[in-house]
């Protein structure tokens, strides 16, 4: 039997397209874990996931809890979609949510991309949701690159051992 | 499990090339199996491999964000230091296992 050869990951497209907590940070978790292993890694922002780049809301995101049935409440008990309709209950959970993560040394947003970046990752918005938006380059995070369409976004996942990976 | 000999000392390792048993750990060590990596370590990256072992045989949880802020280095010069995978790299180095953490 031939032995295979291994041909590890060059580089790593990640797509963030929600706006919700838990998938931005699958995101960036993605990323920077990627980061630290070497390879090139280009973050790709769209609609919601916007949110996560846009400096007015980039640290103050927030969770569903409203028909998310995988949500519990402390000690596993199921989490009743009415409760989560009470008015400060989703901000509550939310900043719940944020401060485990804390406990976890995963940094809020800003300083997350921050560290991504430092390690050589990128950042791109997408022109059409930014449009969509109406924002402004300036409304987005310093670190952010450009403003691309979806067909410059094809031209840099180019190349050998390249994924493109959407949360 | 494999037995390696850096500087004179008779070294265990997993397979993967992490150090089972930090109390073998010296400098020379270091710098003999950093060199096996292409790097001549400095004494900046020293001071960095110092810090993670005290971070790690105090027992914490040992992350990228820990190093960036722990004064010896930010996160920009941990990756110069280190380049490719600075923390698997730095981990190895520093004779203490591989990092548990995803961030």
């Amino acid at each position: 039997m031939s032995e295979e050869k291994k041909h590890p990951l060059k580089k790593v497209i990640i797509v963030v397209a929600k706006g919700a907590i838990e998938d931005v940070y699958a995101g960036l978790v993605m990323a920077n874990g990627a980061v630290m292993e070497g390879i090139e890694t280009k973050l790709f922002f769209t609609f919601f996931g916007l949110d996560a780049i846009t400096k007015k809301k980039m640290n103050h995101l927030h969770t569903s809890t409203v028909g998310n049935p995988a949500m519990t409440m402390p000690g596993g008990i199921p989490f009743p979609t009415w409760l989560g309709g009470i008015p400060g209950i989703e901000a509550a959970v939310s900043s719940m949510m944020r401060k485990q993560m804390e406990d976890l040394d995963i940094p809020p947003v800003d300083e997350f991309i921050e560290m991504i970046v430092a390690g050589g990752g990128e950042l791109y918005a997408c022109k059409l949701a930014v449009d969509m938006f109406k924002l402004k380059k300036e409304d987005l995070h310093d670190d952010v690159i450009d403003i691309i369409t979806v067909g410059d976004f094809y031209e840099m996942s180019d190349g050998q051992q390249t994924q493109i990976i959407f949360t | 499990m494999a037995e390696k000999t850096y500087a004179g000392v008779t070294v265990n390792m997993d397979d993967e090339g992490y150090m089972t048993d930090a109390s073998q750990w010296t400098k020379e060590v270091a710098a003999e199996i950093a060199k096996e990596d292409g790097l001549d370590l400095t004494d900046k990256h020293f001071d960095v491999l110092e810090f993670i072992r005290e971070k790690v045989s105090s027992g914490a949880t040992l992350t990228i964000r820990a190093i960036g802020k722990s004064g010896h280095t930010d996160i920009k010069g941990f990756y110069k230091l280190f380049p490719g995978a600075p923390l698997k790299k730095a981990t190895k180095f520093a004779g203490v296992p591989k990092p548990s953490s995803c961030v």
